[in-house]
């Protein structure tokens, strides 16, 4: 492999991690906070993709119908947020009719409602939109840019820049909010800090809707990197950013986010080195061995 | 105005709290064995009155079943006709009272001063296992007759064995163990790919793996060996994911086991000599229904001996507090690798079932799908229970079948009945309960009232 495959690799890593990242970041703070696992985040990715396609479709319409003039970066922008704040109220549904009722029950029990509701995403979606694949509409149209012998997008600077910027809004919203720290603090307990003000039922859906809108951002980012939708396409993507997720630490954002990149990286060296049918079992042979190695899986927040 | 308000739900509820009495004390003197005698003359019954037909037109067909408006037989008791013909339900329903539930009744209620007797005879002569036998005969005649109507029962019977021991299998880690794994698929696509490699390459000409090493006529005897060694190869699996996992206690399993289910299949994927993700076809289709049956008996009498013996025992006692096992000196990595292996065994034997009930497996099959499946099944019948797993499986199964005409929405109704299920008893419908043999057995000469309740089917 010479320098210049290597940095062309690690740029499509960084891209291909900063999913798996933003996606772990929901899980990993599902886990620390309720100490839950939240097997619906997978298809809250789906589903943040597929609202992210119809606020983006709408708005390319309104925008060639001249109702509205928009450049076509504004409609990007304005689909991430918006799509964002209406994936988070899926998320916080979700917690809703499937974790509070739950909230005394044995933690697996949570585990299955969640994993039914994923269910019922995926085949809601299927039942009403047919199996037909939508492919995402291209707002930013893809220019690449010689650096060296390496080839870098457009597309690709702007989703690896954006992932970050979220996951360091996040961290500092984590870190430095009044909301952030009753968070942190329920990562601590949850039985006593409920008992010292803070309302357990909000800061539930906080944590819900806070990681539900980040795996919308990564779905709008999926489909703008692979532009094409499917009613199952969080399903795989879902279950490998929860290994992700608990390979960086109960709850801990800086770890969910650099374990995402690290399967990320992962993956995409093993398929640039190895045939790339042998993805998957050496990648997870060699998180199967990170695992064995590591000794405690105890970060907070 | 209050006093009247309240006084008349009571008097209905009294007045159905006699009614049930009443039918209670009528079907109290009715021991097990009188159900099972039951049951089979119904089903002796549905055979007989279809045999005319059948000898005339080489059809299946029910005179009844035709006199009352139905197509045939009903395959599941005319659940299924439910969705696709809702106006034949009544004429389902007929069928299903007389064809099944009053041959049973009438017959149990009348048998039930001789299969007391029987009962008690049984139960005082011989050991335990003796009696225990002879129901499981009479269940399994039972069985084989209602399935021999039609090739779709057969399989539909042979599918709910298979997911019994599945879940059975995961309950002993989920449940009895306390962990919560998600590797059994990868364990029963180890088990049927096991399995499949052992039977095809010493019974099958196939193609890949050439002329058959032994003798085919011998192939239906080593069978069992064929589906031990997948489970063998199963257990060996799950060496690889508990020597990490055991480690600590915690959530580690859960990935670990994640890991090793996407491991699997994608091994299997890369391996071109069984197939890649093509599968694997040409397994010789030897777990008939007996087959499956006995399997499915064995593995739940190890399965619920298992977890009354002493590592049972001590398996329990780490799931509760694992320092406060330490202390009494039970060796609690070795608990739960001997637990956890001894679950994958099984997984994997009732991977190698399934794939000789197919005769074709892929590596599609044992995918996230599966395991929420089986997980599904484990959680709705409740932990801690091998009750509770064998009602799980059923209900799943039964569930998926009967719901089959909805197509699509099928995989909306199951999940919003289970959140529902689970949101009304989060532990599942049989969680830590247990039915005691020897009072399912036992004879009931005397009558017993209402109020008092046979151990273990409170809750």
């Amino acid at each position: 492999m010479t320098l210049a495959t290597f940095f062309q690799h690690l740029f499509n890593a960084l891209q291909w991690g900063s999913f798996y990242a933003l996606i772990a970041l929901g899980y990993s703070m599902v886990y620390g906070v309720l100490m839950l696992f939240n097997f619906a985040h997978g298809d809250i990715f789906m589903v943040g993709a597929y609202i992210g396609f119809f606020v983006s479709s709408g708005l390319v319409a309104f925008a060639s119908l001249g109702i509205i003039a928009l450049p076509n970066w504004l409609i990007l922008m304005l689909t991430i947020v918006l799509a964002m704040f209406l994936t988070s109220f899926v998320g916080m549904l979700v917690e809703r009719v499937g974790y509070r009722p739950l909230r005394g029950a044995p933690r697996a029990s949570a585990a299955i409602t969640g994993l039914m509701i994923g269910i019922v995403l995926e085949t809601g979606n299927l039942a009403l939109l047919g199996a037909r694949r939508r492919s995402f509409p291209v707002l930013i149209a893809t220019q690449s840019y010689q650096l060296g012998p390496v080839t870098v997008t457009n597309t690709k600077i702007m989703i690896v820049f954006l992932s970050i910027l979220l996951m360091l809004g996040l961290h500092q919203f984590v870190r430095r909010s009044k909301w952030g720290m009753a968070m942190r603090a329920m990562a601590y307990d949850f039985v006593v800090v409920p008992l010292m003000g803070v309302p357990l039922n909000t800061i539930a859906a906080l944590t819900f809707g806070l990681g539900s809108a980040l795996a919308a951002a990564a779905g709008i980012f999926f489909g703008i990197a692979y532009p094409i939708l499917e009613p199952y396409m969080g399903l795989l993507i879902g279950w490998k950013a929860f290994v992700a997720a608990i390979l960086g630490g109960r709850g801990s954002v800086l770890g969910a986010a650099l374990a995402g990149f690290l399967l990320g990286f992962i993956e995409i060296f093993v398929a640039a080195v190895f045939p790339s049918t042998l993805r998957d079992v050496i990648a997870y042979s060699i998180i199967l061995l990170i695992l064995t190695f590591r000794r405690s899986a105890q970060a907070v927040i | 105005m209050e006093v009247g308000e309240r006084t008349i739900p009571l008097a209905k509820s009294v007045a159905r709290n006699t009614l049930l009495a009443r039918v209670r004390s009528y079907l109290a003197p009715i021991p097990l064995m009188g159900w099972l005698f039951g049951a089979l003359v119904a089903v002796v019954l549905e055979q007989t009155v279809g045999l005319p037909l059948a000898l005339v037109e080489q059809t299946v067909g029910l005179p009844l079943a035709l006199a009352l408006g139905l197509t045939g037989i009903p395959g599941l008791f005319g659940l299924r006709i439910m969705l696709t013909r809702p106006a034949l339900i009544p004429s389902a329903a007929a069928y299903v009272l007389l064809v099944y539930a009053l041959p049973t009744l009438v017959v149990a209620r009348l048998s039930a001063p001789l299969a007391n007797r029987l009962a008690r005879k049984l139960l005082d002569r011989f050991p335990l296992m003796v009696s225990l036998m002879v129901h499981l005969a009479l269940f399994y005649a039972t069985v084989h007759l209602w399935g021999g109507i039609s090739a779709y029962r057969i399989l539909f019977l042979r599918f709910i064995f298979i997911s019994i021991i599945l879940t059975l299998s995961l309950n002993l880690v989920n449940g009895y163990m306390g962990e919560f794994s998600c590797s059994h698929p990868g364990f029963m696509a180890l088990g049927a790919y096991g399995a499949s490699v052992l039977t095809v390459l010493l019974f099958v000409n196939d193609d890949v793996f050439g002329a058959p090493l032994l003798p085919p006529a011998l192939g239906p005897f080593l069978f069992p060996l064929a589906l031990i060694g997948g489970g063998l190869l199963a257990a060996l699996g799950a060496l690889v994911v508990a020597i990490p996992s055991f480690r600590t206690r915690g959530d580690y399993l859960a990935i670990i086991s994640l890991a090793f289910m996407f491991i699997v299949k994608s091994v299997i994927e890369n391996l071109e000599i069984i197939g890649g993700p093509r599968g694997f076809m040409n397994q010789p289709k030897w777990a008939d229904l007996p087959t499956v049956f006995a399997w499915t008996a064995v593995c739940v009498w190890t399965i619920y001996n298992f977890t009354r013996s002493t590592i049972g025992k001590a398996m329990c006692a780490v799931r509760d507090d694992e320092t406060a096992a330490a202390a009494m000196t039970i060796n609690t990595r070795r608990t739960k690798m001997a637990t956890f292996l001894f679950a994958a065994f099984w997984a994997g034997v009732a991977g190698g079932l399934f794939a000789h009930v197919i005769g074709y497996i892929n590596p599609g099959t044992f995918g996230v799908y599966k395991l929420s499946e089986v997980l599904a099944m484990v959680y709705l019948g409740g932990l801690n229970s091998v009750v509770g797993s064998i009602a799980g499986a059923l209900g799943i199964q039964v569930l998926i079948e009967v719901l089959r005409p909805l197509e699509l929405w099928k995989w909306i109704a199951i999940p919003v009945l289970l959140i529902v299920l689970m949101i009304r008893r989060p532990t599942g419908l049989f969680a830590f309960t247990e039915v005691n043999i020897k009072d399912l057995l036992q004879p009931r000469q005397t009558l017993r009232r209402s109020s008092v309740q046979v151990p273990g089917e409170e809750r």
